[in-house]
């Protein structure tokens, strides 16, 4: 079993730009979308980082960098103590089995023409030193037992089960090769609500089980809070708040942060009138051309000159404990207040 | 049915106890090649002006269906309403011609869809879909209906409307494309709107933008808003009345505030504990177990049966109707008294 607080990620200036580019011949890059632009953190064993954001802050492309499945544009991501961003090859090969990924959609995230036991038995294939042969259809089903189901069901198609147990055969082919760290991208904003509250339970018993490292990436924040132990807040390509669930919650610096949570609906009537609510005008800016300095003060309810020219770094700021990226920064409760 | 009664304008008020809008045990049923599909069986809810009515359900329990039955934009066949009425200011449209729901259709009646992208068309510009609604329906000429459109898009506070009125879908962001959906929607001033999960595609920040200017909206004209949505935050936050459907059924509706205070069937008990709640961090959560059930194949009795904690031997033989409570309040749940009081587990 891991032993918890031992560092197993650190990400450093994690930097990925999509190039934009015109002419078909020819073709000349006319510019970049900055959809990570320098991001840093770190993960321990057994810990739970979630990662909240609005759609287009570069969340999802972040976990595709983690995975390799996109090569970044600078930065480091290492993974005990060896750089992914550097390896090649058979190397990479291997770092790739530590760090395993389940995906949001689980109805088409599944290849409909395999059965279970090829989905769950497929990353066996190409890293055959995991599971011999002639072992694997009982890896397989021990596999799909740990999640909670049939091992009878190992010859049956995705369509045959219903989206939470779907989730489970995802989350089952994320651990076949004993990964240390899991990526979830949205793992359970597809499945109805009565169902999510049994894959959330399944994941925190997986990780207490494997002593797994969780990304948990999700736009619904009460879900992100009970599951992570930290969380870091995205904005067009930054960080710009990263503490303890607690610190975020409770004591929000940033004022994106505190909007966002303002905007989430309380699933309690009582008060609903008084409520601080703060609602941002207008839509995000378009990463491809981001404001000057801070990349929020378009929106921001604070913003002075300083914001446009320099940019706030994420850093521990007077009068909080937690890293923010504001000029500004300044808890304030929103969730309890009014 | 003549049109006349039907033109009865909201000013003149004195609906007497006929709300605006009424579900009278509705049936909806859709023919498939594996069987008969009982989508909607027995749904009954009512709406006044002013009023916010959120249906609460999980995919699969008929609140959209009901929806489409309302609007009358169900293909029929394969679906059929075998029993039900529907009625509009004291009307059932059900027995109304084609012709006349048309009239209703859009102009009294009206819906925004969840995916704002697939349900505005791509090929035309905005501006031509929003004054298509005045063009159709009022007989205006293409530069009155465009200038009429304009003035929606200022209402629904879209940016520069005059420039961006010759823009498609694809150039606007989600966010403001529900608000051109939301613009076509109440061009005609529609007494009752029906949003199918209107928020659901959007993020936080955008969904509190949109159901602001919703009820705006609303408190400017007075209508009737079906809010249909699994979020029992956003309900929490606008809803004056719920209705929590399972499996084609109404389980139970109440006033708002009484269903969050203490609900009285064991589904939507079990859906509120199954909210992360904050004092029981790290602790499991409550899950409903199993499955919700195959429409083709429901369980006999209560659907809800072969997931409930508080089931007893006669809920898997006798259905329950909905019992009243007191007021305005109803659960199909035979120990609905066990249920307000405590906990089974």
């Amino acid at each position: 079993m891991a032993t918890q607080g031992e560092r197993i990620l650190e990400v450093r200036d994690l930097v990925k730009h999509f190039p934009l580019t015109q002419g078909i011949m020819f073709k000349k890059q006319i510019g970049a979308i900055k959809a990570v632009d320098g991001v840093s953190f770190e993960l321990n064993k057994g810990e739970t980082l979630g990662i909240v954001g609005e759609s287009g802050c570069g969340k999802s492309t972040l976990a595709k960098v983690l995975m390799a499945l996109e090569r970044p544009t600078s930065g480091s991501v290492v993974i005990n103590g060896r750089d992914m961003a550097k390896a090649k090859g058979s190397e990479l090969k291997r770092m790739r089995r530590n760090i395993q990924m389940v995906m949001q959609d689980p109805y088409t995230s599944l290849n409909p023409r395999m059965t279970v036991g090829d989905i769950v038995g497929e990353p066996f294939e190409i890293h055959t030193e995991v599971a011999p042969k002639g072992d694997r259809r009982r890896k397989v089903q021990e596999l799909l037992e740990v999640v909670g189901l049939n091992p009878d069901h190992i010859n049956r198609y995705p369509h045959q089960f219903s989206g939470g147990q779907r989730q489970r055969i995802g989350i089952a082919r994320g651990l076949a090769l004993q990964p240390e760290i899991i990526v979830c991208d949205e793992p359970v904003s597809a499945l109805d609500v009565s169902i999510q509250a049994q894959v959330i339970n399944l994941l925190e018993r997986l990780q207490n089980e494997f002593g797994l490292a969780y990304i948990f990436i999700a736009h619904d924040l009460s879900v992100v809070r009970h599951i992570s132990d930290r969380v870091a807040v995205m904005y067009l390509g930054k960080m710009v708040e990263l503490g303890k669930d607690l610190e975020i919650y409770d004591r929000p610096a940033h004022p994106y942060t505190q909007a966002l949570l303002s905007a989430v609906p309380v699933p309690d009537p009582e008060g609903r009138e008084s409520r601080e609510r703060i609602i941002l005008q207008g839509d995000p800016p378009s990463p491809a051309n981001p404001p000057s300095g801070c990349r929020f003060r378009t929106r921001c309810w604070k913003a002075q000159e300083i914001c446009a020219t320099e940019e706030p770094l994420l850093q521990i700021r007077p009068g909080t404990a937690h890293l923010s990226a504001c000029h500004f920064a300044e808890t304030h409760d929103v969730v309890h207040a009014g | 049915m003549s049109k006349t009664s039907l033109r009865t304008s909201p000013a003149e008020g004195g609906l007497g106890d006929e709300p605006l809008l009424a579900v009278e045990d509705l049936h909806v049923e859709f023919a498939t090649r594996a069987g008969v599909v009982r989508a909607v069986n027995g749904v009954s809810y009512s709406l006044n002006p002013g009023e916010t009515l959120a249906v609460l359900g999980e995919s699969g329990s008929g609140k959209s269906v009901t929806a489409q039955a309302i609007m009358g934009i169900l293909d029929m066949p394969p679906a059929r309403i075998p029993k039900g009425e529907i009625r509009f200011r004291g009307t059932d449209l059900l027995k109304l011609s084609d012709e006349a729901r048309t009239q209703v259709r859009g102009q009294r009646i009206s819906m925004i869809f969840q995916d704002a992208l697939s349900a505005l068309n791509p090929v035309f510009t905005v501006g031509w879909q929003i004054s298509e609604m005045f063009r159709v329906h009022r007989g205006m000429s293409k530069r009155d209906a465009m200038a009429k459109a304009v003035e929606l898009m200022d209402r629904v506070r879209i940016p520069a409307a005059k420039q961006r009125i010759h823009d498609y879908p694809h150039q606007f962001s989600g966010g403001m494309r529900q608000r051109i959906m939301i613009a076509m929607s109440i061009a005609l001033d529609p007494e009752v709107l029906i949003a199918d999960e209107p928020t659901t595609a959007l993020d936080v920040t955008v969904q509190a933008q949109i159901m602001e200017l919703l009820a705006e909206l609303q408190r400017e004209s007075n209508m009737g808003l079906i809010l249909i949505t699994h979020d029992l935050g956003v309900v929490a936050d606008v809803a004056d009345k719920i209705a929590v459907m399972y499996a084609g059924r109404i389980v139970e509706n109440a006033p708002v505030y009484d269903i969050y205070r203490a609900p009285a069937h064991p589904y939507t008990k079990g859906l509120l504990e199954s909210i992360p709640r904050v004092d029981l961090k790290g602790q499991e959560l409550y899950a409903i177990k199993g499955l919700p059930p195959n429409l083709l194949d429901m369980p006999t009795g209560c659907a809800f049966h072969p997931r409930c904690p508080y089931r007893q031997d006669n809920c898997v033989t006798d259905a329950p109707p909905l019992y009243g409570i007191s007021g305005a309040r109803n659960s199909a749940c035979h120990y609905w008294r066990e249920v307000l009081d405590g906990d089974p587990r």
